[in-house]
């Protein structure tokens, strides 16, 4: 067993966080947030350059044929630099349902370039974490189809220039068959988007899709077989956020603890107080044993077994969230009143972990997955 | 013993009930139920409400303007006002600094001040945290150095919620630097429009302007806003810091919102069902509501005139942490209900004049913006870490 890094990893790791301690972090997000994008072309630029874009992709597809493990090696720095940039929608979750469905290789060399930003439009208002709770709809429409429905807080919504949908081809709302997958362009007729800003400074937006034709080729996999597509690229972007979440975590611990070597109050350093020494202890755990997690995941989300995979995924979703919740609050709580500034970063981690902790399911959500697969 | 209520106290709860029902402003409890915040201007239409009806200040004596309640009617007024959906105003003239002038100022200062409170005409601030004084707060700096009829006041407060919005600011100042830190401190009503005030806007983690950094530079403030005695401001900071934590249970407020939030959670679907049904929820929403009646019994055995048995005094103390910590953990439970939709920042609405309808359902709004505010309540009015210290203290006689 060896669980420790390859040469190339530790290649790859280091030369992501220079890219994140030179371009990124709390100062980089202020600006950005208040950007039309939210985030940064020329830094996407960069990053297809420094080869990163290709990672998860085939030799064949142009990609390095890199694997879960390699994907969280970039995230977990991305994490350290609350990196904005839409590697998580476009390569992980957009490239990740072009890979599973197959048959458009094109799409996949153009996210290499750095050339189209994709984002997955599979939430539904009354969906909350369920994947297959659909009500948008897909019907018939000659060769082609006509899709109506509304897509909720779609990550990169707005700037997207293309988004795969999940639509109900037949069935039941709830039905896990019937699902299936279109890619659409950002300037369909009869899309309308509301884009907002999310409370991590990134961007989001409300689809509305009011008849919006699409042709045969916009189809992605087999009609009604959409509902695996989702799960692996869930579990995929799941496995990823748990990495980000550790990186975060990471910045979180170390500023603390020096913080309170530095804060005097009572005629010395806070980082003498027995019960802030102690719940420092405890956030060093709860990162360790989501490190932990996050590797698990990595290391068998790809796994044919599908208990195996299932635990692994849902597992690690609970810890980090757990994990998350833990070091992200006694951050803020152990900076004080400076914790709770926009100023400093500790915040923005914070809150970035909060929306983790959501994202693709909840601790509830996860645990009961978690059950079921037990 | 009787847990019950006297006819006469259920009918003054049924004369409030109604007025409350009758008087809070539609508009401003729509914004209350969406989850929104209520700024100055809504809160002092709301004050001038209750100025003219003379329910102000429940707690003031009745030769200040208060109704003369018991302790009874006065926790039954601030139940009903927090079920009506009713905001409270903010504390830092009617709680925290009126009472401050009534006991330990002077018949002019009495004069002057009270009536402004009461009426809205003065908004206060509270000049307490500064930079380097944090929990611990007697270590504070900024100094008061006597010239003539003035004193010139130079340092920095922060963390000064409201001083935006604020006429006066009440002030912990040194005055002697020679003994032990918690002498040679005072207390000091200063106006905010006396030159050499600077208020430097802080923006915190949900995208709000609530706090400020407030600068002194020799800034000229008459003799005559000392309250009490030089040097002896620890003891007024005190008592007024025990009138703070006395109100922070807000059980009433944490009804109204717990009544929101199951609610909220019985309409929302969740595996097929319904949120308040699945097995985790239901239990802490279910430990939620069983901590919320410690609570509240809590503060009715504390309120009739019960000590804690080990470490009596400290109750207000007790009553912050548990609070506190109720506060947040019902602030989790809210952003649960809101899923996906705790994501939309809704600071942005704001900006825009509040003209754009929220991006989720609109019992999703606020979700975030106050679970990221509520991370405050265990930092502020002396931290949570900082009340388990003093209650230790009393507990094992150190």
């Amino acid at each position: 067993m060896d669980l420790s890094y390859s040469d190339e990893q530790v290649m790859l790791r280091d030369s992501a966080e220079r890219f994140v301690d030179a371009n990124c972090g709390a100062d980089n997000l202020r600006k950005m947030r208040a950007s039309e994008e939210g985030f940064s072309r020329a830094y996407w630029k960069q990053m297809a350059e420094l080869g990163w874009l290709a990672l998860p992709f085939t030799e064949d597809q142009g990609g390095l044929g890199g694997t879960a493990v390699d994907t969280n090696v970039l995230m977990e720095a991305f994490g350290r630099g609350l990196l904005l940039e839409p590697f998580l929608t476009t390569v992980v979750m957009g490239g990740g349902a072009l890979k599973a469905a197959g048959g458009r290789d094109d799409l996949i060399g153009e996210i290499i370039e750095g050339n189209l930003l994709l984002a997955v439009a599979y939430a539904e208002p009354q969906a909350r974490f369920d994947l297959f709770d659909v009500a948008t709809t897909a019907r018939k429409d000659g060769d082609g189809w006509i899709i109506d429905g509304h897509k909720a807080v779609v990550l990169h919504g707005d700037s997207a220039d293309r988004i795969i949908i999940s639509a109900r081809t037949s069935g039941d709302r709830r039905d896990k068959d019937g699902i299936s997958l279109f890619i659409i362009d950002r300037g369909a007729a009869g899309l309308e988007r509301r884009a907002y800003p999310t409370v991590d400074g990134s961007r989001a937006a409300e689809l509305f899709l009011n008849s919006v034709k699409v042709g045969a080729d916009a189809l992605l996999g087999d009609e009604g077989m959409g509902l695996a597509i989702l799960e692996k690229v869930s579990d995929d972007a799941i496995t990823a956020l748990c990495a980000e979440a550790v990186g975060a975590m990471k910045v979180l611990l170390d500023t603390t603890v020096e913080y309170t070597k530095t804060r005097e109050q009572f005629g010395q350093p806070i980082a003498k107080f027995q019960v802030l020494r102690h719940r420092m202890a405890d956030m060093m755990m709860e990162y360790e044993q989501a490190k932990s997690m996050a590797l698990v995941a990595a290391l068998k989300v790809d796994s044919a077994d599908p208990v195996e995979r299932r635990k692994a995924v849902s597992g690690a979703k609970v810890q980090i969230g757990k994990s998350g919740r833990f070091v992200g609050q006694q951050a803020v709580q152990l900076h004080g009143g400076m914790g709770m500034t926009d100023e400093l970063s500790v915040g923005h981690y914070f809150k970035r972990l909060t929306m983790i902790d959501i994202l693709f399911g909840n601790v509830d959500h996860h645990l009961k997955q978690f059950s079921a697969a037990a | 013993m009787d847990l019950s209520f006297t006819p006469e106290e259920i009918a003054f709860q049924n004369e409030v009930r109604a007025w409350m029902a009758e008087n809070f402003p539609a508009d401003l409890r729509a914004k209350v139920e969406a989850g929104e915040k209520l700024y100055k201007p809504d809160l002092l239409r709301w004050q001038k409400i209750l100025a003219a009806k003379g329910w102000i200040a429940p707690a003031w004596p009745v030769e200040y303007g208060g109704p003369g309640w018991t302790p009874t009617q006065r926790y039954i007024y601030a139940n009903e006002m927090a079920l009506a959906g009713a905001q409270d105003l903010p504390a830092f003239g009617l709680k925290m600094v009126g009472p401050v002038i009534y006991t330990y100022g002077n018949e002019a200062q009495k004069a002057h001040f009270l009536p402004r409170i009461l009426s809205g005409e003065d908004w206060w601030c509270q000049g307490y945290s500064e930079p380097g004084s944090g929990s611990d707060l007697a270590s504070l700096k900024t100094k008061a150095v006597s010239d003539g009829d003035d004193y010139i006041v130079n340092g920095a407060k922060i963390w000064t919620t409201g001083a935006h919005d604020s006429d006066w600011i009440f002030c912990l100042v040194r005055t002697d630097d020679t003994g032990k830190k918690q002498d040679g401190i005072s207390f000091l009503l200063i106006d905010m429009k006396t030159p050499g005030i600077e208020v430097s806007p802080i923006i915190i983690i949900n995208g709000d302007h609530t706090v400020n950094q407030v600068f002194f530079t020799d800034v000229r403030v008459p003799k005559k806003n000392l309250i009490g005695k030089e040097n002896e401001g620890w003891t007024y900071a005190k008592f007024l810091l025990v009138n703070e934590r006395n109100g922070i249970a807000q059980v009433g407020h944490k009804k109204h919102t717990l009544r929101r939030i199951r609610k909220l959670a019985s309409a929302t679907d969740m595996n097929g069902g319904r949120l308040a049904d699945q097995p985790g929820y239901q239990t802490r929403l279910a430990e939620t509501e069983v901590a919320l009646m410690a609570l509240e019994y809590s503060e009715l055995r504390f309120l009739s005139g019960q000590k804690t048995d080990h470490a009596p005094g400290t109750e207000a103390n007790m009553m912050k942490v548990a609070a506190t910590q109720l506060q947040q953990s019902m602030s989790e439970l809210f952003i649960e209900i809101a899923g996906y939709y705790s994501f939309p920042y809704d600071g942005f609405r704001d900006k825009k004049g509040s003209n754009e309808p929220p991006v989720g359902p609109a019992e999703a709004g606020g979700a975030m913006f106050d679970f990221l505010y509520g991370r405050a309540s265990t930092i502020y009015g002396g931290s949570n870490e900082i009340q388990r210290d003093v209650i230790a203290k009393v507990l094992l006689s150190i």
